[in-house]
């Protein structure tokens, strides 16, 4: 398959010429389709590289290439989700999973006119996420697992590509975690969506990824690249199978020797 | 809830008690110690100015409340319009963020000469003092919500495409409306601080005025019932942004207490 993002020897750094290097000689490359991991100790670069992948950020060398083009300005293909669910107060549920709609051209244009089909679509997505009948409350009226998968919704209104996900699931409980993860994995499966997840959690990166990346410590790069190869659907039975934990536990060992490295 | 189930609300009534028992402490401080009328009038002799005096009291609060509430609009829309365009771009932040801290640190009584000379005693520097010392608390307040933008949520709009007019109108500004219907209790105190002022230095009406010529009357409880007057057109004006902002905001103290 044809590769949807590519990273090609990216160096980036904040703060202009002599800023701090986050990361340097950064390549990797994911599959249209598939549903990538990235994984790596704390502060190495992760977010940074979903914010060169979604063009929010241009590196200073190397080149990112989303859907064939190089990317230079924000690529309006991909939906993110972050840790934080950061949905607008003053907005019922339904509302915050609309705003994409409010900004990327292709839809704007229509949503006045096709609001119903929209808010449909939107319902549908609630109801996918467990969160049917709930359009009408104020985020601060839900909790927040509850946000969190509103957060989803709201990145997969527009219809991605790619869905860009950065821990998502960090400040959640674990019976909760486990439920999203599900959701996610459904998700992949039902809309053929490329995922790439950032995530400190090694068993959520085995169980969810087809691949995952290890980043080294700060400057990042990726010093490890491997394919998860069990079967889908995967049930979470299969995390307490001897051959994922091995897998988990041998990626816990190059997270430790690349921290061990810095 | 409790005391609600006794058929009486403590909490509610505490605001009148307490003014009731002040007044009453002052009448019977005023009598038992028989102060004389000039040092500190009885509640009930101010009472009895107030209703002797009432047409002038009425006329000069209402040339008050007019200066107040014209200059207290000005600073609404001028203190909205500028916070948004301190809050817009970091340059104009860096540039105009000094000057505004050097002139609100100008003593507002000491502009009123300034205006008098440009404009003559009355109507016209009463609200322009009004307005210039109510205007800051309010660019301040917008500009800070419009700062304090999370920038996840910056993000993921930008990443769509997003411009900087499209997240200033979806996020920036409802964001700062609590912070900007919160500046408005404070801004309309200090307009109503600046319209006296203004009136007591250079005018021909209002309170301040009133209060100005009584004294040099040896009116002592005439200054007194423009004391009561101002007190009381004081507390409204603050209960009336007090319940506005309640109103228009309500999403960001349930959020809070939510949060909390
Ligand atoms: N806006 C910024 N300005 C300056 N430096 C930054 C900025 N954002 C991140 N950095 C630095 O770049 C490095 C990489 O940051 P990044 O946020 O990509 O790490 P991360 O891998 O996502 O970490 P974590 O796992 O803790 O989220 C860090 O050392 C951080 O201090
Ligand atoms: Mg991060």
């Amino acid at each position: 398959m044809q590769p949807l993002v590519t990273i090609d020897k990216v160096e980036m750094r904040y703060g202009g010429e002599d800023g701090l290097l986050a990361v340097r000689d950064l390549s990797l490359s994911v599959a249209k389709g598939e549903f990538a991991a990235v994984v790596g100790p704390s502060g190495c670069g992760k977010s940074t590289l979903m914010k060169l992948v979604t063009g929010l950020y241009i590196p200073q060398q190397g080149v990112v290439t989303v859907a064939g083009s190089r990317v230079t300005k924000p690529v309006s293909i991909v939906g993110m989700a972050f840790q934080n669910p950061t949905m607008l107060p003053w907005r019922t549920t339904l509302d915050n999973i609309l705003l994409p709609l409010e900004v990327v051209d292709r839809h704007r244009r229509r949503l006045r006119a096709n609001k119903a089909e929209y808010v449909a679509k939107a319902e549908a997505l609630l109801e996918t996420v467990g969160l049917k009948g709930f359009g009408q409350k104020f985020p601060w009226q839900l909790s927040g697992g509850m946000q969190q998968r509103a957060s989803l919704c709201r990145a997969l209104i527009h219809e991605p590509d790619l869905l860009m996900l950065d821990e998502p699931f960090g400040a959640l409980d674990s019976f909760t975690r486990e439920e999203l993860w599900c959701i996610i994995r459904d998700l992949h499966a039902a809309q053929g969506v490329t995922i790439v997840l950032v995530t400190h959690d090694l068993r959520e990166a085995v169980f969810l990824a087809d691949r995952i990346f290890v980043m080294s410590s700060r400057p990042g790069r990726i010093i490890e690249e491997r394919a998860i190869p069990f079967a889908r659907p995967r049930d979470l039975e299969i995390m307490y199978e001897p051959a994922f934990t091995d897998v988990v536990h041998e990626l816990r060992g190059s997270i430790a020797d690349a921290r061990k490295a810095a | 809830m409790s005391t609600a189930s006794k058929g009486f609300n403590w909490i509610k009534a505490a605001p009148w008690l307490y003014t009731a028992a002040l007044f009453i402490l002052w009448e019977g401080a005023a009598r038992g110690f028989n102060l004389p009328q000039y040092i500190l009038p009885a509640p009930t002799v101010i009472a009895q100015a107030i209703v002797q005096y009432w047409s002038a009291i009425w006329k000069n609060s209402l040339q008050t409340l007019y200066t107040t509430l014209a200059g207290f609009l000005l600073a609404v829309v001028g203190g909205l319009a500028l916070g948004i365009l301190v809050g817009w771009s970091r340059f104009i932040y860096a540039g105009l963020y000094p000057l505004m801290v050097g002139f609100n640190a100008i003593p507002k009584v000491a502009l009123v000469p300034v205006l008098v000379i440009w404009f003559g005693i009355g109507t016209v520097p009463a609200i322009l003092t009004a307005f210039l010392i109510a205007f800051f608390p309010i660019v301040v307040n917008v500009a800070t919500g419009l700062a304090t933008i999370e920038p996840e949520v910056e993000d993921v709009l930008r990443a769509l495409g997003a411009k900087k007019m499209d997240i200033m109108l979806k996020v920036g500004i409802p964001r700062s409306m609590p912070y900007f219907f919160g500046s408005l209790k404070v801004a309309i105190t200090l307009a109503f601080v600046g319209s006296v002022i203004s009136e007591t230095v250079a005018a021909n009406s209002g309170l301040g005025h009133m209060m100005l010529g009584a004294q040099s009357q040896f009116n002592v409880p005439l200054v007194f019932a423009g004391l009561v007057m101002l007190a009381i057109e004081g507390i409204v004006m603050y209960a009336i942004m007090a319940w506005i902002e309640m109103r228009m905001t309500g999403w960001a103290h349930r959020s809070q207490t939510m949060a909390a």
